[in-house]
């Protein structure tokens, strides 16, 4: 039956065979994300052709718009309908407020042969799992906690990448003595909360950042090294040219790449346009850990949803096989910027920002120093997050006192937890 | 024969009402169904996806404990009430030059009719790059030799409200103007000898006689203003993203966020009762009495 079904299919060319053949050996997938641009989508379309290559029926549903705001709402109405799509981008606490609806599917039977437990780091492994079993599988790691740097602009002050805040703000004020801008910034809540999340991790370190960004413990979040942490973002605020608000990101990252500025502090999803303007890294550009010896984690996953059906489910399981084989794994990141969420894949087609991160990485697991984005929807609900940004937003914007921001911040925190 | 004509018969009285009837039904649904769900989603704990458990006021509680939330109220007064004066003073004042029987007319008040073809995104993003002090106004006139113009309302937290209003005039005060002219247009010839035969001056003409004749073009501006500044989205979204921070939130763009970036349905809810009881507060007593007064 097999066999006259691939037979037929190979005559035919027709879909309808292929179809019925393909549900067999890969099972069918509906893929819900808002990958749509440039680099992204490519590394989107990589997954889709690796599927399809097992025989699977590969159902593309993209979503742009609003930073994933119209894929969430769409996927909202899905649910409702009970017509989820099998695996949607959806990442950090989403999954967890998903999974507590009782919306996905585990797919631990796959996790289990395949070992993801002693491939991911354990703090990822931790956001893809509910109630112990994994429900997500990652596709990538962008490091957070960046420095990016134009050295032709540093060389003119005689600066080197700074290591400590000190050193920065040093160099910062070197620059603007020189009449360059020190920090390209863009005024849009998720880069003010970016830049905060970082400097946090530099004023406190990563025990400091897990109990006041992750935990959420209110005597760290009112503690003297938050005061000191906007305090530094206040320092910051004044190194960022006067045009900064409302700017896009990439924009931001032009002003280094052309050396109307020194710095910029963003993931690093800014090494892709980098590399997208034919720059090099090292010589056209720098990239640094900001201080503070820690690792902020970022990572894009695809959530399994509760799809019927032995097709479906079938499509599902091969699905998240496929995200996390180790050839899939280095293609997708060679072409969206980031490194590979297993640890095992090797590292030499990557360029040498992305194996410091992945060697940071695996440092940062050992010294157990990894830690969620706030900023970036991994650490804590969107609703607490959304806290956050205004707390950070206004405080950026504003003459407000690091003292009235961090009461801001707990009210705001505690309003949203009721 | 008279059995085959019976429902035709019926038909034809009751055609009209057919014929709205999918349309009420429709609207009753979409427009009165969804305010009555958005009503009771309101008074429930509604996180990511919509949950029927009622649960009080807490969504109004903590949507009036949330700082926000006021700056968008405040920013909604401040910017309906400068954008609908700004508008109708402009569009009157456009208007009533405009009916001095000027030459090439026509080609003017096209010209000042066109922003309204104009959608506000378009409107927003032109003022965008014309206000941000890099690359627009402030920076030309810079240029110009003017080294200590400052013109930073765009990426000022307290004055980046007024640039929206900027915007929202110069986008809709030609349209005012138009609804004006129209009146002006409409007053008896007349009327307008007889005020310069009795030695009215133009000035008392226009204030004293023309507007109090053209009063229902004021009920007309204002009730399209009054829901333009309401559910004013897009250019604020244009405009400024609703920043500096969140200094130029309205009502609309704290719901959007609250609703669709943070999980937060039932305060989105809230805050569009909110939204709507404003409306209704506003309008309600104007239409009441503007309509009785010219007796309907």
């Amino acid at each position: 039956m097999n066999m006259f079904n691939r037979s037929a299919a190979f005559v035919f060319g027709a879909s309808l065979f292929l179809g019925s053949a393909a549900a067999q050996a890969g099972g069918t997938v509906e893929v819900l994300h808002w990958w749509t641009s440039g680099g992204e989508a490519k590394a989107v379309g990589e997954l889709k052709k690796t599927f399809e290559a097992q025989g699977g029926k590969w159902i593309d549903s993209p979503i742009a718009g609003g930073g994933g705001d119209a894929a969430m709402t769409a996927l909202r109405a899905r649910v409702m309908a009970g017509d989820p799509p099998t695996a949607v981008q959806l990442k950090g606490p989403g999954i967890q407020e998903w999974a507590k609806e009782g919306a996905l599917n585990d797919v631990d039977d796959v996790a289990k042969k395949e070992n993801w437990d002693a491939v991911l780091p354990p703090a990822l492994a931790g956001i893809m799992k509910y109630d112990g079993k994994y429900v997500a599988a990652p596709v990538n790691i962008h490091r957070v906690d960046w420095f990016w740097a134009n050295p032709q602009v540093l060389a003119k002050v005689g600066a080197s990448m700074p290591t400590t805040w000190e050193e920065f703000n040093a160099t910062a004020d070197k620059l603007k003595a020189a009449g360059i801008t020190p920090l390209a910034h863009g005024g849009q809540p998720w880069q003010d909360a970016t830049v905060f999340e970082v400097v946090v991790l530099g004023v406190g370190g990563p025990d400091f950042f897990q109990k006041a960004l992750v935990e959420l413990d209110e005597k760290a979040l009112t503690s003297d090294t938050m005061v000191k942490s906007f305090d530094q973002l206040r320092k910051l605020r004044g190194y960022v040219d006067p045009s900064f608000s409302g700017r896009d990101w990439n924009l931001a990252t032009a002003m280094v790449m052309n050396g109307e500025a020194g710095f910029q502090i963003m993931g690093d999803w800014a090494k892709g346009e980098f590399l997208a303007a034919g720059k090099r890294p090292g010589t056209d550009f720098l990239c640094a850990p900001a201080p503070g010896n820690g690792y902020i984690l970022n990572s894009d996953s695809f959530t399994f949803f509760k799809v019927s059906g032995a097709d479906r489910l079938e499509g599902q399981k091969v699905l998240a096989s496929e995200i996390m084989s180790p050839a899939f794994q280095e293609t997708f990141n060679l072409a969206k910027g980031s490194i590979p969420a297993r640890i095992d894949v090797p590292m030499d087609k990557f360029d040498s920002c992305a194996v410091k991160s992945h060697d940071d990485l695996a440092a940062a697991i050992a010294a157990n120093s990894l830690v969620p984005s706030m900023a970036h929807e991994m650490a804590i609900p969107r609703t607490i997050r959304g806290e956050f940004l205004d707390a950070v937003t206004n405080f950026f914007n504003s003459d407000m006192s690091s003292a009235d921001a961090v009461k801001a911040l707990v009210e705001g925190v505690k309003r949203a937890q009721r | 024969m008279p059995t085959r004509r019976r429902p035709a018969q019926w038909i034809e009285p009751h055609l009209p009402k057919l014929v709205v009837s999918p349309l009420f039904a429709a609207s009753l649904f979409f427009v009165y169904g969804f305010i009555a769900w958005t009503l009771y989603i309101s008074f429930t704990r509604s996180a990511v996806l919509p949950s029927y458990e009622f649960a009080g006021l807490i969504q109004y509680e903590r949507l009036w404990d949330t700082p926000r939330w006021y700056v968008a109220i405040a920013n909604l007064f401040i910017f309906s009430s400068l954008f609908m004066a700004g508008c109708t003073v402009i569009g009157i004042l456009l208007a009533i030059l405009l009916d001095q029987r000027i030459r090439i007319e026509g080609t003017i008040r096209a010209i000042y009719l066109y922003p309204m073809a104009l959608s506000f995104i378009v409107t927003g993003t032109a003022w965008k790059w014309i206000l941000n002090p890099g690359l627009g106004l402030e920076h030309v006139i810079r240029g110009w030799g003017f080294e200590n113009f400052r013109f930073d309302w765009l990426v000022n937290p307290d004055m980046a409200i007024y640039t929206v209003v900027i915007a929202g005039v110069w986008q809709s005060s030609g349209y005012v103007m138009a609804l004006f002219l129209a009146g002006l247009r409409s007053v008896d010839d007349e009327i307008l000898k007889a005020a310069a035969i009795d030695g009215a001056g133009p000035i008392r003409t226009y204030y004293s006689i023309i507007l109090p004749m053209v009063r229902p073009v004021f009920l007309s501006a204002f009730i399209i203003l009054a829901h333009l500044a309401i559910k004013s989205f897009d250019l604020v979204m244009a405009l400024t993203g609703g920043g500096p921070g969140y200094a130029t939130d309205m009502p609309a763009t704290f719901m959007y966020s609250f609703a669709f970036q943070r999980s937060e349905l039932g305060e989105a809810a809230a805050s569009a009762v909110m939204m709507l009881v404003t409306v209704i507060a506003i309008i309600v007593p104007y239409l009441y009495s503007e309509l009785r007064r010219t007796g309907r």
